[in-house]
This record gives structure tokens, sequence and C-alpha cells, in this order.
């Protein structure tokens, strides 16, 4: 260290000593340049002389020619290759070999509680930086590493502005206790719930802000954050202020949405067949066709247009660095009425004190959110509403100038039958505004006389206010049920406080090849959350209930890590993490995670001399999480809750309150899940084609479960307790490469892909060959019906279904099913275990290709093995019910498949394989480089969700749960986008 | 130097600063995890007890856990979870177990395993007799935390006055009846079950499981040992037990008794008739149709009712399903049943039609044929079998009730008619210290407020077993009875009586008799290996 310094000096030095000798001459530099790795010429390379806009580009040869002056600084740049800086001095020929970027190696990685080179690393992590987001992210932040990265798999929730998404890495460990990963963003473990009132918890983030999403996926890697790592960890850093140099820059997009496909119902003619041939025998019901031909769904869909805009100012002030951004967004939804507006900030300041051995980081990032969510009904309601009838109907009260069904003799809305979908989209006004602030003081001090200890003391909050507001119109029929026609008035509130203290110390010794890293400390969060609701009549006169539950949690560790690194060849990692719940009794409190690892940079061996393999590295690692994560804050303790009014029980003439005591298990404890991982890290041809290879086995005991009690030992008919025991074991394969890195043209393409096996190994206390498992996944279509069950050896979810017999002709027989256990009835002991919702196998691709000053780009994906239950087509797959005296009712163009007279939930005939191949976006961008003289101009235009490639009949195979139920199209995005850099 | 020293001496500073304050903080925030609910509503089960108020609100819920399903108004906080809250209900789910089984009703829903019932194919994989069950055990566990909590030692050590003293022990011995009701439904439904009581308490503990004779004479112990600390009849609060439901339980438990242990028990079935038809001070309704009305709270003949109300008692359950689960088709919700809702579901079948008389001369006759077939040809279809207008949320004066979603209907669980019935069936079965001249007078009064005179009465000769079998139909249909009383005749299972689905043909067919006890779910199997499962499943 100290040697190269002197070594630099000492260049500076000479340097300066020879331009005064030369100063103020122009002379003509020239000279060729080559790939460092085989000699080739190297055209297109840009050829620039340092702080001026003086330039050249080598020819075809790698050849170039330039004047120069003897104290100037040549920059050589080319992408894809590590940029070289030469002062002419007394040379008039100067030729380079430029070396292929092996950023790879050098880059260092944002792990818990600190960084690491990432050719250090010994666990499994994955990083996506700016470069590589998926375009077109706003809301959303999820949405730019969809894809990205294998053994990670995030799916919307569907098309609306701002959707959430599901995150899954590696399958998920847990059961009924979240499988959400622990997302950190700048090193404060936000709240995976995130506030109510909005549908995305990150959207928080303005995706601008975003420099890097980190995934740390196996236990190696994870352990330190102990208790909240089971589903991985998925680490984001947000932009900071770097330099002195002021940068200014603009970037917006305009964006239109426009709906793909719909699901098709029956046609007007159609419909009046139906009614007239299948209802001949009551006339009553032919007499309601109306004379109109109303498309419902084109009522409630209709292209929408969005736009963003982000503004952000970074640089430094008296050597204090400083970012400063601000966001506005406004959204709309396919679904006409759905609408987000949102504004972020962000301020990053990192000032640095006494020699920069007290250095701070400051974030905050804030957000004010305003929803308008729209009807999600009435995307069901346009499937079966009556096409025969019109939209509006001024004839009668009650009913806000809308068509509605109505009993023939008060006029009074029937509200079983379908509600006119247009109706519920303006009528109902379902509103919130959330706020939220992320921020952390990091203070890190570098000891004195100690120069390699730090300790830091981080501060951290998340608090978050939510207001949210439900009301039906006046006279609006909506409600009428509970609320008669003065309509609905809900109000919701919620306040979040999440607070960290996280204090811990980081001890790096350097011994020139070999490092030691040790780091330790403690953490402390608080988990504050407040939830208030008020139900009233729509002129606030009528109390129909409220709510009011306040509740926190906390959780304390102690956590070290210790990292070597030998001869920059063996690694060695070892973590260990002390967690402290309150969800858990003081026997039971604590949970010690242990992790250990192994890496070998095998290419670093002098045995390892290979031309084509340019990089390797081996990595084992082993590690044990945990998991407490469940809706409850005090499942150990014996607890009695009040009712709410209209729950009391009278006695005589006064209603009393009534306290019921709670199931709880006393003896409830951490979940804990086991990892096993071995990967390699690869690097070809210099490293232009890089990737890695990883498999693990993950096996989670003593799950956090809800399973049924002994009859009579609880207060409840199922508890949450630890019992069972479920792995996951898969497969991950990236690879990256640089195809072409000529003169103008440069392409880039990345693939990945992930295979993933899921198994519940142990689900109750006795095993009984009777018993099949809990049911889950509710279903749209009567009351209280599931399609899912957890089972032992079979994977978690698993479709539970009955198995269709079909005649001669391929028809589905109605009702009638396969005696599976033989036993002459057909009763629930028939259903079967059908795949599981999760795919197999799925797969991510990318490209990015560059022509001068042109880019175009392309991400998709593959999942393959997703099964689906069209729930869509089963919900609405009955003839019976579609006309009464009262109503009539359509129903979805598939019901003519099956013909059905009433719905055949468990038949096997709706398992649909959802497999797909997706095109995500595709981008085209152009940098317009002297359109202003010291600005950044680039225009891009990107087509989101492009193409989908499937043999599922429903609209849409991507759906987390493998429950289709009215999904919110996702719509295709046509977006303009410009940025300006000053 | 000068600098160095302060340098060193910020270092130690700041080193001593760290180190003071994380001991302190590290000791603080390890305490942090000591939390308790910050939630008001909810309280730790110490301070419960210590407070005399609560031991009402206690019993409350040991009620409520018949008429209600959760804590929260309608649905929202359920106590039997992983099911639909309001399909959870326990008087709902006894319907279901009750009707849906029998010659009396169907329901034209397709969800889950609804089926199961109405075509006599159910399985331990049925989640509606799991619900059922566990709905027993939650009660059973509820009134068991209760006793164990009012035990007189207990009692003692929290410093309440004798008078309060004295009211707990009150409670005490309606939650005992309370828990000796839902082990009677037990003992119906299931035969063979975990057995618990307060000495058993609460955690993780395995039950073991006794034996259907002997929880027969658990439940009937229980009763004969409370029944003297039951306020008298009428004496209680309405919506409270007294001395005449005990007696009700214990008439019905001894008309079943052969079902039970195998021993005819109708003498006593007869003493405990007799004792709520002389002691108890109840007469007959006169108008039948008012006993299920908004205003039934008003109405005689009603020993005992779950009482609802549309603004405090709430439930998707109870009064609020059988309203509405009748209303469809060409009904008018809010003008004839006085709510909005219309679930499209219950109808009754062609052998209960058929019981009464081809004209309108019985007033209990009611039912809705617009629209509406006689034969239940296709089971999911509403319009099949004729609907009921039996249950409304309407007053006897026409008026709607409160809410025009949840009623104000209270549901009877023990009626007058029911207690003549008994002592008839009792006396018919050759139980003594009844008489059959009495016999008849109780029948033929009950047909006289069925048909406003004198005119259904009926002669010495045709009060047979039969008789009383069918006449039990037409006074207490959908009332959770019938599956019981085929069950005491010997028709509920095999081919001598078959109705509309029975074995799952539209004719009716032959059924296995494993059927006359509903199957341990597989869910408690799991659970508790004590457990054997009935015969047959």
């Amino acid at each position: 260290m100290e040697k190269f310094l002197k070594k630099r000096l000492f260049i500076v030095a000479l340097c300066m000593m020879m331009s005064s000798v030369v100063f103020g001459q122009q002379v003509k530099v020239s000279g060729t340049i080559t790939d460092a790795t085989d000699g080739s010429a190297l055209p297109g390379v840009n050829v620039v002389v340092k702080g001026t806009l003086t330039g050249t580009v080598t020819d075809l040869n790698g050849a170039y020619s330039i004047s120069a002056k003897p104290e100037d600084v040549l920059v050589f740049s080319f992408i894809g290759y590590v940029p070289q800086e030469i002062t002419v001095g007394d040379q008039t020929k100067i030729n380079v070999a430029l070396k292929v970027e092996t950023k790879t190696l050098e880059e260092v990685v944002v792990i818990g509680y600190g960084t690491v080179r990432k050719a250090d690393a010994t666990g499994s992590v994955q990083a996506v930086d700016l470069e590589h987001f998926n375009p077109g992210a706003v809301s959303s932040p999820q949405e730019m590493i969809i894809g990205k990265m294998a053994g990670v798999q995030v799916t919307t929730g569907g098309g609306s502005p701002g959707e959430g998404a599901t995150i899954r890495i590696r399958g998920g460990a847990s059961l009924k206790a979240t499988n959400d990963p622990l997302i950190v963003i700048d090193g404060v473990p936000v709240d995976t719930d995130g506030p109510t009132g909005m549908k995305n918890p990150l959207s928080t983030i303005n995706s601008n802000d975003i420099e890097t999403y980190t995934v740390l996926k196996d236990a190696s890697a994870t352990a330190i954050y102990g208790s909240r790592a089971s589903n991985g960890v998925i680490l984001i850093t947000t932009k900071k202020g770097s330099s002195n140099k002021f940068t200014a820059s603009y970037s917006g997009n305009v964006s239109i949405s426009t709906p793909i496909k719909m699901i098709k119902p029956y046609s007007v003619s159609e419909f009046k067949e139906i009614i007239t041939t299948k209802y001949a025998s009551n006339p009553a019901a032919v007499a309601l066709i109306g004379p109109y031909k109303t498309n419902w769904l084109k009522e409630i869909f209709a292209p929408a247009v969005s736009h963003d805009h982000n503004l952000s100012f970074s640089g430094g002030v008296k050597g204090l660095p400083y970012r400063v951004s601000i966001g506005y967004t406004d959204q709309n939804g396919i679904l006409k009425t759905d609408n987000l507006k949102r504004v972020t900030g962000s301020i990053n300041l990192s000032p640095s004190l006494l020699d920069d051995h007290l250095k701070f980081d400051i974030n905050a990032k804030a957000m004010y959110n305003e929803n308008f969510f729209a009807n999600r009904g009435a995307i069901g309601a346009a499937l079966t509403m009556d096409p025969t009838q019109p939209v509006r109907d001024y004839s009668t009260d009650y009913t806000g100038g809308y068509f509605f069904w109505r009993n023939e003799s008060d006029m009074t809305p029937l509200y079983t039958a379908t509600m006119n979908p247009v109706a519920q989209l303006r009528l109902r006004y379902d509103t919130s505004t959330v706020k939220r602030l992320i921020g952390n003081v990091m203070a890190e001090y570098r000891v004195h006389y100690l120069p390699d200890l730090k300790i830091k003391l981080n501060l951290g909050l998340d608090s978050s206010e939510s207001d949210g507001k439900v009301t039906t119109a006046k006279g609006s029929p909506l409600e009428f049920s509970t609320y008669g026609i003065s309509g609905k008035h809900n109000t919701y509130t919620e306040s979040k406080t999440n607070s960290l203290l996280d204090l811990y110390f980081d001890y790096n010794k350097d011994f020139g090849g070999s490092r030691l890293d040790f780091v330790g400390g403690y953490s402390w969060q608080h988990f504050y959350k407040h939830n208030k609701s008020l139900d009233t009549s729509g002129d606030g006169l009528k109390l129909i209930s409220s709510t009011d539950d306040p509740t926190e949690y906390y959780l304390v560790s102690f956590f070290g890590r210790a990292n070597y690194v030998v001869n920059d060849k063996y690694m060695f990692t070892a973590t260990l993490r002390d967690d402290g719940s309150s969800h858990f009794s003081k026997a039971n409190r604590w949970g010690l995670f242990p992790s250990a690892a192994f890496g070998w940079n095998i290419s670093k061996e002098p045995f390892f001399k290979n031309n084509i393999v340019s990089s390797l590295k081996l990595r084992l690692g082993y590690g044990v999480t945990g998991q407490q994560a469940i809706g409850n804050d005090y499942p150990y303790q014996a607890l009695f809750t009040g009712s709410t009014v209209g729950a009391y029980y009278p006695f005589g003439t006064t209603a009393i309150q009534t306290l019921r005591p709670g199931g709880y298990d006393p003896n409830i404890k951490w979940e804990e899940t086991s990892t096993y991982n071995a990967g390699f890290d690869y690097g070809f041809l210099n490293d232009r084609i890089t990737g890695e290879i990883d498999a693990y086995y993950k096996y989670t005991k003593d799950l956090l479960n809800e399973i049924p009690v002994p009859a009579g030992t609880n207060f409840a008919n199922s508890i949450t307790t630890n019992v069972g025991n479920m792995e996951n074991r898969g497969i991950e394969f990236s690879i990256n490469g640089k195809i072409i890195t000529q003169k103008d043209i440069y392409w880039e393409v990345g693939f990945n892909a992930t295979y993933n096996e899921n198994k519940i190994t142990k689900l109750v206390k006795v095993k009984s060959a009777s018993y099949a498992g809990a049911e889950d996944g509710h279903i749209a279509g009567g009351v209280g019906n599931f399609i899912q069950i957890n089972s032992t050896d079979y994977a978690k979810r698993s479709f539970y279904v009955y198995h269709q017999v079909y005649n001669t002709e391929g028809m589905p027989i109605e009702g009638l099913y396969v005696d599976v256990n033989s036993d002459g009835e057909i009763n629930s002991s028939d259903k079967y275990h059908f795949h599981s919702p999760d795919p197999k196998v799925f797969m991510g691709f990318s490209s990015m290709f560059k022509y001068k000053d042109l880019d175009f780009s392309f991400n998709g994906r593959i999942n393959l093995g997703n099964y689906v239950y069209n729930n869509v087509s089963s919900s609405y797959g009955n003839y019976k019910d579609m006309a009464n005296a009262n109503a009539l009712h359509n129903r979805v163009k598939s019901l003519s498949k099956t013909q059905f007279e009433t719905n055949q939930f468990w038949s096997d005939y709706y398992m649909e394989n959802g497999s797909f191949l997706k095109l995500d976006n595709v981008s085209v961008g152009y940098n317009f480089k002297n359109l202003l003289s010291t600005a950044n101009v680039r225009a891009s235009f990107t087509v989101q969700n492009l193409l989908t490639i499937t043999k599922y009949t429903g609209l849409d195979p991507e759906i987390a749960d493998g429950i289709d139920n009215n999904i919110y199209p996702r719509p295709r995005i046509f977006m303009l986008g410009l940025s300006v850099t000053l | 130097m000068k600098q160095q020293m302060t340098m060193k001496s910020i270092f130690k500073n700041t080193l001593s600063i760290v180190a003071v304050s994380s001991m302190l903080l590290f000791t603080g925030c390890i305490k942090d995890l000591d939390t308790v609910p910050i939630d008001k509503d909810v309280l730790s089960s110490a301070k419960v007890y210590a407070d005399y108020d609560n031991y009402e609100k206690i019993l409350a819920k040991c009620y409520a856990g018949l008429s209600l399903s959760g804590q929260q108004a309608g649905a929202g906080n359920p106590d039997i979870v992983g099911f639909d809250e309001g399909f959870s209900q326990y008087m709902r789910c006894y319907f279901y177990c009750q009707e849906l089984t029998t010659d009396e009703a169907g329901l034209a829903w397709s969800d889950g395993t609804l089926k199961e019932f109405l075509t006599m194919s159910w399985s331990s994989a049925n989640e509606f007799i799991r619900t059922m069950y566990y709905r027993i055990f939650f009660q059973i566990t509820l009134c068991n935390e209760f006793i164990l909590n009012t035990a007189p030692g207990k009692l003692d050590s929290r410093g309440f006055t004798e008078e309060q003293k004295a009211t707990i022990t009150e409670y005490r011995a309606e939650a005992r009846f309370l828990r000796a009701f839902s082990y009677y439904h037990a003992l119906d439904l299931f035969g063979n079950v975990p057995f618990v009581t307060e000495e058993t308490g609460v955690g993780t503990y395995l039950p073991e499981q006794i034996k259907r004779p002997d929880l027969f004479a658990y439940v009937e112990s229980e009763l004969l040992d409370i029944v003297n600390s039951l306020p008298s009849p009428k004496a209680n609060q309405y919506g409270r037990v007294d001395k005449a439901c005990a007696w009700t339980l214990l008439a019905r438990l001894y008309l079943n008794a052969k079902v039970y242990t195998g021993t005819e028990r109708n003498t006593d079935a007869i003493t405990y008739a007799k004792k709520v038809i002389t002691e108890g001070g109840y007469e007959l309704e006169d108008t039948y149709s008012h006993m299920f009305l908004a205003d039934n709270n008003t109405a005689k003949g009603i020993i005992f009712a779950l009482p609802y109300d549309g603004t405090t008692s709430q439930t998707y359950g109870g009064t609020t399903f059988l309203i509405a689960a009748q209303i469809g088709g060409s009904m008018q919700p809010l003008n004839d049943f006085g709510t909005t809702e219309a679930w499209w579901g219950l109808r009754v079948k062609q052998q209960l039609v058929k019981k009464f008389p081809t004209d309108n001369s019985d007033s209990r006759k009611m039912f809705y044929t617009d629209g509406h077939t006689l034969e239940m040809t296709n089971l999911f279809d509403y319009s099949n079998g004729y609907g009921s207008t039996k249950w409304k949320n309407k007053t006897s004066a026409g008026e709607n009730g409160k809410n025009s979603k949840f009623p104000d209907t209270d549901l009877p669980i023990f009626r007058l008619a029911d207690v003549y019935l008994m002592y008839a069936e009792a006396v018919l079965r050759g139980g003594t210290g009844g008489s059959t001249t009495d016999a008849l007078g109780y029948v033929n009064a009950i047909r006289e407020k069925a048909f406003g005179g004198v005119a259904g009465d009926i002669e010495a000769s045709k009060l047979t077993l039969d008789f009383i079998l069918d006449e039990r139909a037409r006074e207490l249909w959908l009332e959770s009875y019938r599956r019981t009383d085929l069950i005491r005749y010997g028709l509920f299972t095999g081919n001598t009586y078959v109705w509309d689905w029975k074995g799952g043909v539209l004719a009716g067919a032959t059924t296995d008799k494993k059927y006359n006890l509903f199957p341990i779910p597989d869910a408690d199997r799991t659970a508790n290996p004590n457990l054997q499962q009935n015969d047959g499943y």
C-alpha cells in the first residue's frame, strides 16, 4: 500500500518536472490500439484529450492520430474495456493494449452490515445494477428485476398502477408465516407488509433513485440477518452524491396502457339464444331480455395515459456530497377510474469530519401517495352482466341513474344479481392517501490510531400514515343490503412506526493478498402498528362497526461475522446471530443462527492455466436462519378479546359485550431453515462470459404452521404452532456474455434458469392415512371454497381436485368423477393431488445491443410447469342461474365446451398448464450527444408486455398463487422516455 | 503532541461513552422483549378474572358461542378458523347436520361437500362435519375454562363480596348447563368423542376418548347435578337458561337413551317432560308463525331461544341464515321477509310437503310454490322443491326488523310443543308415569293451535308412534330435530324409509348404518392419536 503510494507520488513529480520542460507545445501523437487479450486491432476506440472536447476515434486498423500538448493526458476508452489514461510527455507514438473490463471480479457488493469484494464473496449473492434494470418500471420497483436473477421469482399482482408483486427467493421456506424476503433499503430493514392503503410497499421508493438491487440467497449470506432471513434478503441501495461535480438530471416519460386481451362472455345474439332455448319454460325470465347491445368490458376498460417526472441534483458543497431528488407520478389504470398519484423525494448527504475519521451517511426518502382504487368487482361483473341491458337508467330511485336488477314488488335493488359494472366503478369512491418516510443516519467512526477499526451506529426509521375512505354514493344500491340507500361510509387509518438501532464494529486488516474482516454488533428493532376503522351508513348516523387495534413487537439481536481471505485464493466466512423476539416466551425467545462458508478462487492457483476459462471460484456454504413473522404479535400468551358492538349477547334487554379467550401455544418458538449451497462463479474468455451455477437444499423444521388442535384442549380449532418440515431443492444457472465489443457495436446477452422443487415432509403431529391435509387457496364462486391443499409428500399449495370423466366425444360429463379410492362412493375422499402453482423451471433472458448512439434491448421470461386453476371459467361455467324471474346473467364462452348446468368447482377440467414465454419489455433508445453542448440527452421508446406465448386459455397464466380469478389485466404499455443530464 | 493527547482522549471518551451507553441499551432493550398487548380490548388471563365485571362477559361468550360466530359484528374475528365464518356458526352447522341429511330440506349451493349431506355419503374429510365438531369442542373448552376459574376455592382468593360470589356461582351452573348441552350434541352426532372437563384444563395434552354410553351418563349426571342450582322457569333473564331448559334436555336425553346406550329410559323422559309441563307454567303459542318472527321474544311456547338483534347481535348463521337461505326466485325479500338478503338455497323436500294436508287447513304448512316444482329433480336448482316462508325478519304486526340484513328473530332451542310430543312418544313407547289420555290431549292441543280449532284433532286410535313422528315433522320442521327423530325411529339409514336423493339417487336408496353417527373428523385424528374412528368410516 505504502509502496504504491510512493510510486505514484514519484510519477506525479516526474510528470510535473517534464511538463515544465515542454510546456505549451502542440505535438502530433499517433498509435494503434489493440485488445490486450489477443492483440487484435480495436476500431472505434475513443481517444480524448482529458478535460477538453478534443478527440478522435480509431480507424478500422485501430490506428489514431491526435494533436496534444505534452502535459495533456489522453484518455482511451471503449465500451467493455478498462479505460486507460496516458500523459503525452515527449511521446509521439502511443500504442495501447486495452484490457477487457473484468468488472465482476473487482466489483464490491453490498452484504449485511457491510460490503465485500465480489471476488471475496463466499455466499450466493447477486446484484443487478442501473445498467441492467428492466426499463419502464415506474411505481412498482420490483419490476426492475423481473427475470434478472436466477432463483428470484417476481410475480406482479396484475396490471393496476402501483400494483404489488410477490417475490419468492428459492421457492419460499415457510408455510403459514410469510414467504416474503426481507427488504433492506440503505441499511434499514423495512416492513414487508407495508402500509395499508397502498398496493405496493416498495412504491415508496422512486425507481429512479435506485442504484443497485443485491439479493442474498443462501444462508451464509443471509444468516447475519438471522431472524428475518429465511426467505432471502434484498438489499436496495439508492444513489448517492459522489463527487464535487454538480450534476442535474431530468428523466421523465409518458405512457399509454392498452388492454391486450379480454375474456369473452357470450355475445348479445348468443346470449339471447341461450336464454330463449334454455329457459323456454320460464317466460318471465325470457321477458327480461332487453333491447340493448352493451359491451360491458368496453364500458369498463379503456386505454390510459400516465406520466412520470423525476428531477435530481447531485454534487458537493464544500466537500459535502449530496444528492437530492424529487419525483412525480400520475398513473391511470386501464380499469376506468383507477389512479395513482405519487410524489417522492429523497435526500442523501454524506458529510465527512475529522479527516475522514467520522463519516455520516444520511438518507431520507419520503413519499406522498394518493390512490383512487377502482372497484375490481366490476371486472367479474362485466362478464356476467346481461348484455341486453343498458348502462343507464334514470327511471327509478335507489340506483344513482344506472341500470340495476330490482325486485319487481318494491323496486329495491336485487343485490344478489350482478350489479352494473359501470355503476360499481362510478358510485364507489375508494381512496387513500399514504405518507411514508424511510430514513436513517449512519455514523461511522474510524478509530484514531487504530484505523482498521470502525465503529458504526445506524439509526433508522420507517414510518407511515395511511388514511383511507371508502364511500358509496347516497342512493347507490351497491351496499343496499347493509346500509340501505343511505350508502356506506368507511374510513380507516393506520400509523406505523418501525425504529431501528444498529451498533457494530468493523475491523478490517489487509495483509496484501490476505484480508481479515470482523464485524460484530447489536441490533434493536421496534415495530408498532395502530389500525383503526369505522364503518357507518353514508350519513354517518348508523354505526355498523369499528375497530381500534394497536399492536407492537420487538426484535433484539447480537451478531458477528468473520471473513478471512488467504492469498486471494481461500476465503472463509463464519457468522453467528443471536435473535430475541417478543413473539416468544422467555424460554423460547432466543434463537441462535450460525453459518459457515468457504470460497476457493481456483483460477488463482498456479496450476490453473487456462486460456478459455479465465476465472473460476468455488463456493460452499451452510447456515441456519429463523422465522418469527406470524400475524399475531402475542401467540404465546393467554389473552381475552372483547367483542365489538354487533357481536354482543343479550341478557334480557341488555346487550353484553363478550370476552373470548384466544387459542395460544405457550411453547411456540422459532422456525428454522437450514440451507446448504454449493456453487461456482465462472468466467470465460477473459471474463467476457461470466456466470454462476448454484445447487441448494433448504430444509425448514418446526414450521410455523396452523394445525388442528386436539379438540377440547385449546380455545380454537387450530393454532399456530411449530409442527412440520418442508424442503426446497434447486439448481440455478446464469450466464452473461458480451458477445460483440466491436467498433460502434456492442451486444450483451444474459440468461438464467432456475429449477426448484418444494415438498412438505411433515405436516401434523400424528400421521393419519385418511387425513389429506390443510385446505388452502380460496376460490371465487360459492362460499368458503378451497382448491388447494397442503399435504405431506406434496408441494405446498398443491391443487386438490376431482378427476373428471369424459364422454366418447371428449365432453366432460357433469358431476361424474373417478372413484379414486374405489369405495363405490364419490365424496371428498376422492380428490387427488394435482400439480402445484409454482413453476418447475423458470428462466429469464435479456439482450442489450448498442450501435453508435442507438441502443436496443429486450427482456423476457419463460415459466415451465406452473399450473393454473381457471377460476373464471369454473365460476362462470354454469347455465343454472343464468335466468330467474328477476334477473339474467351472462356467462363466459368457455361454458359451451363443458355445458355444465351447475358449477363443478373441483373438476380437474379447469386445471391448465400455465407455462409461458413472455417478452416483458423491448426498448429502443438514442443518445443525442451533440444536441446541447454539455448535456447528455437520451430519448427512448419502450413497449412493456409485448408478447405472451402460452397454451393457457384464460387471460394470463402468470398468477402467483395459481388461481386465476379475474386478474386485473396486465396492459401493454407504450412508453416514451426522455432524460437530460447536465 | 498536545493534539495527540486530545485525540487520544477523544478516542478514550468515545470508547467509554459507547461502552456505557451500549451496556444500558442492551439491558434495557432485552427487557423490551417482555411485551404485553397494548390494545385495551385485549386482556391477559390473570387480569380478566380479577375483575368481577368480566365474569358476566365471559358467561355471555359461553352463550354467544352458540349464537354468533366471533368477536366482530357479523363476521371478521372468527372463533373457528380455516372456514368461512358464516358457515362456521354453531346452529348453522347443526342445521346442516340435522336437516340437510333428512327428508325435510335441501340446499341448492354447490359449496364444498354440502352435497354429501344431501346424498348421505359423507366422509371423515367433510369440512362441515369437521366444523360442527370443532364448534362443539370450542364451546366445551370455553365452558371448562369458565367453570375452572369460578370454582369456589378460586373465587375466595379474589376478594369478591358474598353477593358477587353468589352471582358468579349462578353463572357457573349456567356454564355447566351449556357444556352439557354441547356434550349432548357430541353424544348425538359423534357418539364417541374426546372427553375434557375443567379438571383436564387447557394445554398441550391429548384427551382420552369417551364411549357413547359413558358420555350419556356424564351428561345425565351433570344435568341432574346442576338442575337445582338453575333459576326457576322464566325466572332468569331472557336469553339465559333455567330449570325448564335442563328438564327439557333431560327429557330429550332419556327419550333417545336407547340410541345412546341401548337401554330405554322412557319413564324418565315422561318424568322430566311432565316437570316442564306442570311446573314450567308455559302455554302454547296461538299463532304458529309468531314463533319464527322478529318479535318471537314475545311469543308463547318458547322455553329457551338464542336471542338475535339487528343492532347488537349479528351473525351470518343463526336466523340470518335460516331466513336468507329460504329466499330466492320470485319471493320479495324486503316486503315478505323483512330482509334484503336472498341466498337462493333452502327448499323443502316433497316427503315433508306430503305430510301436510293437501289444503291449507294446517297453518304450519308455510311453503312457497310459485315457480317451484314439488320434486327436487336437480339438487342444485333452487326452483326444484318448494320454498319455505317459515322464518322471517318481520314482526307479527308486519313491521320489518331493525336491520335489513341481520334479523331480530330469535332462534327457539327448546319449545313446549316438542315437550308435549316427547311426552306422548315416551308414553307410546311404554314409559310409565304418564297417560295416553294426556298424550292425546297434548297432541290435540298442538293441532288445535295449528288448525285454529278442533278440525285437526285426532282420535285416540290414530295416536301411534308413526303419527308422532309425522307430527314432529309438521311442528318442528327446519328446527334441527329431524335427524335425531329419524334415528330414534330406525328410519334414518337403511331402506325402510327413503327420500329424494338419500343414497345419491333421486328416488332414494339404501344407505349404510354407519351414517347414524358422523365420523370423527380426520383433522382431530391427526392431532390426537387416542381417537378411534367410529365404525364403518
